[in-house]
């Protein structure tokens, strides 16, 4: 989310480099520059054992370098908060605490997102085998998974976006479910 | 010697016989009961249980330390497989995947008996319709992960709901899948013994297994670096015992070889200083005789402050053999007995004060001391005489004699700097009342700061329940218990939805009564009932009907499922969670309910009047464990003080009667209350933690210190009468300045206070002494 283009610096420096092979390094350094902030959210879940699609939508706030803050505010009001190795998710007054830490193929679903966010190269190809396509401009970047553990549930997480900015994140389950997130960028709090 | 004077003596050979056979047989403890009410409240009874009994007071904490990551998990994994195979151990848990497993198994099985969400209307079209589209909202939130593979089979979402109850609390971090403390450096595990926290054997038999097992694993792995530390209540159980008895055979010894020397150099002949030593060990003997007949028990503490005793009962011998030298047995038990008597007499009301506290160690020291000085004394009138015939010949030299009289002389000269002194002391101790006395039972506690470090550290990294608050109810049979809880459970709801308690534990949340069962069982509709409510419920959802074949077939299933019994949850770890809950006593069943703080971190309340008025009428007792501690401890103290008064006020009349003089008495109590303000004062300045017990010493000091006060009373003293009264001040200070040494706060806080209070009461009384040097 909240892939704001902020300094004219960074956007020449991505200018000047447009015209060359884009690589996952100039990405990750792209968005390890980030600041964080927030951003709109609209998921999508496909699941086989639905009829149709559920459709959530809400707000989402990255600290760098570890924080991340997600806000369901329909269809019913959750939030989700990652620091850390916790989660905790709150939802009708209760809080749930989990310690990802204690389930490492949680960890490394949900750490797919905020090493991301961070450009933390190292720690997603701890778990995921990277592949960038496109401009960086235009930018997909696909993440498939090299543990037996985190394979078991996931099959692959495609994230595309321009620049530091994030616009999609679609996860696709080992099941053939899916969950496509995508992002628009809200101005500073 | 003739048979009138042997009789006392055969008496006393049967007595010290039978003495020693009780004495044999006696049971001695360290364990906390003597720290525990004799006559405990109800809310007390429930500390007590707790700190014998309790599930917490069954766990071990361990720690591995040193190496890697990877090789403190590798250990830990075969430390548990260890000690799992031993039976001391009742669960033995480090985190380890799998576990969870098999309750989440269990919960899924049985989860229309044990929810409690189960009524008659969560099955109804519009009950359905709710609790499916909240599941299906949950679907799609990141929670849904863990729901999705049972969705068919759990629409409802019985599961989610018993899985949220099983980890309410908060739980030790994990590294390389075995639970680790939070900076990562130590892998951590949690073990709970079979034996009771009450039994320091059995505790000390599984910690010597955890050492044994550890050893083992070590080699099993050559993972020869690693460490493990260990704390827990049964480990400060086994510690303290330890402690308790290393400090008795220390301080007797010390204390016995300080006097022994003492009394060579006076008597000059070894058959006076066995002598001397008859009516000591006498007197030690009875008390533990006396004790172990009154309280079945007899704690080491008790057997610890034999070494006072020591120096006490060893005072009498060294007034009969020194004084009686010259005048002969008939003169001195004319002219000293009395004094002596009335010196024992006051020892008696000192000592005896405490036996009516209801701190039991109190009490024990206090029947313990005040025997073992009766015993001393009557053994020295009746039986020493016999044995050490007409002629006993301690020479007092002249110039000890000389020089002990010019310096009394010279001592009254003190006594302005001494009451200048001593009103510098009591106006310090009134500016500092209110800071006097630590208000904290801790500090009566043998646990070294170290230890208590090292436990609260390996306590916060393993998020180990500190089970402060907790609800109890009680029932004569299980299944009655079981509904109070569900009971108390109702009541408890309200405060956690409203936010004044984070949330409950309750032994029926996994084994519900059998009536709580029966209800959900007969909530559930027959599959021809069930399925089309389903299709009506379903109408507007994203879910079709035909996909929820399984939840029909296991409502179907649950109808006719047996009622759950405590044995069906054995093998699934919740029969431990069930069974620290459940208490079954000889006073019948009792239910505990951990109440959890709203509120995280350190220092997190629950507003106890508020839970309190809630549970008001419902017959649910809330116990605040620690401030149940609180007030016990200010019980003890305000019963201390009480005490002591009356111990003061008793000796006071006992002179008065025996001195038939205000002034006299005056005289004689003066310089007692000067030195116990002093000795208080002092102690305080120098930074010494004030507690009871020094409380006690000082009215210790008045019952010890007028035994030498008294002599200053009434006619001149001669130089073996100031000779003998030095010498068994000397031994005094020697006995009670010996506990000082202890490590034991009880016995250390008697020690450095009525060891130099004895001497100062002997200084000061020479100060103000009448007629001062020979006559």
């Amino acid at each position: 989310m909240i892939r704001r283009l902020f300094a004219g610096l960074v956007l020449a420096s991505l200018a000047a480099t447009a015209h060359a092979a884009f690589t996952l390094d100039q990405l990750m350094g792209a968005l390890a520059q980030h600041p964080g902030g927030r951003a709109k959210f609209v998921e999508k879940r496909t699941l086989a054992v639905l009829d149709r699609p559920l459709i959530a939508t809400g707000e989402m706030t990255y600290t760098p370098p570890d924080r991340l803050e997600k806000r369901t505010l329909t269809p019913k009001r959750e939030t989700l908060v990652l620091d850390h190795d916790q989660v905790s998710i709150e939802r009708d007054k209760r809080t749930l605490t989990i310690n990802l830490a204690s389930r490492p193929e949680a960890l490394a679903f949900v750490d797919s997102i905020r090493s991301t966010l961070a450009g933390n190269r190292a720690a997603l190809e701890k778990n995921y085998a990277l592949q960038l396509t496109g401009s960086a401009d235009k930018w997909v970047l696909t993440l498939s998974p090299t543990a037996q553990a985190i394979a078991a549930i996931l099959q692959r997480i495609t994230i595309s976006g321009s620049a530091d900015q994030i616009h999609t994140i679609d996860y696709l389950l080992a099941d053939g479910d899916r969950s496509e997130l995508t992002i628009e960028p809200l101005g500073p709090r | 010697m003739n048979a009138r004077a042997w009789r006392p003596l055969l008496l006393w050979l049967l007595a010290m016989l039978a003495g020693a056979a009780v004495a044999w047989h006696s049971r001695f403890s360290a364990d906390m009961s003597f720290f525990l009410p004799a006559r405990p409240t109800v809310e007390q009874q429930v500390l007590v249980d707790q700190l014998k009994e309790g599930a917490v007071s069954r766990l071990l904490m361990l720690a591995i330390e040193g190496g890697s990551a990877g090789e403190r998990a590798t250990l830990s994994r075969a430390l548990r497989q260890h000690l799992a195979a031993r039976s001391d151990f009742a669960s033995v848990q480090n985190g380890e995947a799998g576990s969870e497993g098999a309750a989440r198994d269990f919960l899924l099985a049985h989860r229309y008996q044990l929810s409690p969400a189960v009524t008659p209307a969560r099955f109804s079209v519009d009950g359905l319709r709710a609790a499916i589209a909240n599941s299906i909202d949950l679907l799609a939130s990141p929670a849904g992960l863990m729901l999705k593979p049972y969705l068919t089979r759990d629409p409802t979402g019985e599961l989610v709901e018993l899985l949220g109850g099983l980890n309410a609390g908060a739980q030790p971090d994990v590294v390389d899948g075995v639970w680790a403390s939070h900076d990562g450096e130590r892998a951590l595990l949690l073990a709970q013994t079979r034996a009771l926290g009450s039994d320091t054997d059995g505790q000390e038999r599984a910690i010597a297994e955890v050492r044994a097992q550890f050893a083992a694993a070590v080699r099993d792995t050559g993972l020869g670096r690693l460490r493990l530390e260990l704390s827990g209540p049964g480990l400060f159980a086994v510690k303290a015992r330890a402690t308790i008895r290393d400090e008795v055979t220390r301080l007797s010894l010390i204390s016995l070889t300080a006097i022994v020397a003492v009394l060579v150099f006076v008597y000059r002949s070894p058959r006076l200083v066995l002598l001397g030593l008859l009516p000591v060990a006498s007197g030690a003997l009875a008390g533990v005789v006396v004790v172990s007949l009154a309280y079945g028990t007899v704690f080491g503490i008790t057997v610890g402050f034999g070494s006072a005793l020591i120096g006490e009962a060893v005072d009498y011998g060294i007034y009969y053999f020194v004084q009686s030298g010259r005048r002969g047995l008939a003169s001195w038990r004319r002219r000293f007995w009395p004094t002596v008597r009335l010196g024992v007499l006051t020892s008696v009301f000192g000592f005896g004060a405490l036996v009516f506290s209801g701190f039991p160690g109190l009490a024990q020291l206090g029947l313990y001391a005040l025997t073992g000085v009766v015993t001393a004394a009557l053994v020295t009138r009746f039986v020493l005489p016999p044995l050490a015939g007409e002629r006993i010949d301690v020479a007092v030299p002249e110039r000890a004699g000389a020089v002990l009289a010019a310096g009394l002389r010279r001592m009254h000269a003190l006594r302005w700097p001494v009451i200048g002194l001593a009103l510098a002391a009591g106006a310090y101790l009134v500016a500092q009342r209110d800071t006097l006395w630590l208000p904290d039972l801790s500090v009566l506690s043998t646990v070294s700061a170290e230890d208590a470090a090292r436990d609260a550290r390996l306590r916060a990294d393993i998020a180990a329940p500190d089970a402060r608050y907790l609800a109890v109810v009680t029932a004569p049979d299980r299944e009655a218990v079981l509904q109070a809880a569900e009971r108390a459970g109702a009541r408890l709801e309200p405060l956690v939805a409203d936010g004044v308690i984070g949330g409950y534990d309750s032994p029926a949340r996994f084994l519900p009564s059998r009536a709580a069962q029966a209800a959900r069982r007969a909530s559930l509709p027959p599959a021809d009932t069930l399925r089309p409510r389903l299709q009506a419920a379903l109408a507007d959802l994203p879910l079709s009907a035909d996909k929820l074949a399984p939840f029909i077939a296991d409502v179907e299933a649950a109808r006719r499922q047996p009622a759950l019994d405590h044995h069906d949850l054995e093998g699934s770890g919740l029969a431990l969670a069930v069974d620290s809950l459940l208490l079954h006593g000889p006073r019948g069943w009792s239910a505990l309910l951990p109440l959890r703080p709203a509120g995280t971190g350190d220092g997190a309340d629950i507003p106890v009047a508020r839970v309190r008025a809630a549970l008001a009428g419902s017959g649910v007792l809330l116990v605040d464990m620690k401030g149940e501690f609180d007030a016990l401890y200010g019980d003890y103290l305000h019963q201390a003080v009480v005490l002591s008064a009356a111990g003061f006020v008793a000796i006071a009349g006992l002179l008065l009667v025996a001195l038939r003089s205000p002034r006299r008495l005056a005289g004689v109590l003066l310089p007692l209350v000067l030195a116990v303000m002093l000795v208080i004062a002092a102690l305080h300045l120098a930074g010494e933690r004030l507690h009871l017990l020094h409380l006690v010493g000082m009215l210790l000091i008045v019952a010890v210190g007028s035994n030498y006060a008294l002599f200053f009373d009434g006619s001149a003293l001669d130089s073996a009468t100031l000779m003998s009264m030095a010498v068994a001040a000397t031994t005094t200070v020697i006995g009670f300045g010996t506990l000082g040494l202890s490590s034991v706060p009880v016995l250390h806080a008697i020690g450095v206070t009525v060891g130099p209070g004895a001497l100062l009461a002997l200084l000061l009384s020479a100060v103000f002494a009448r007629r001062a040097g020979p006559a």
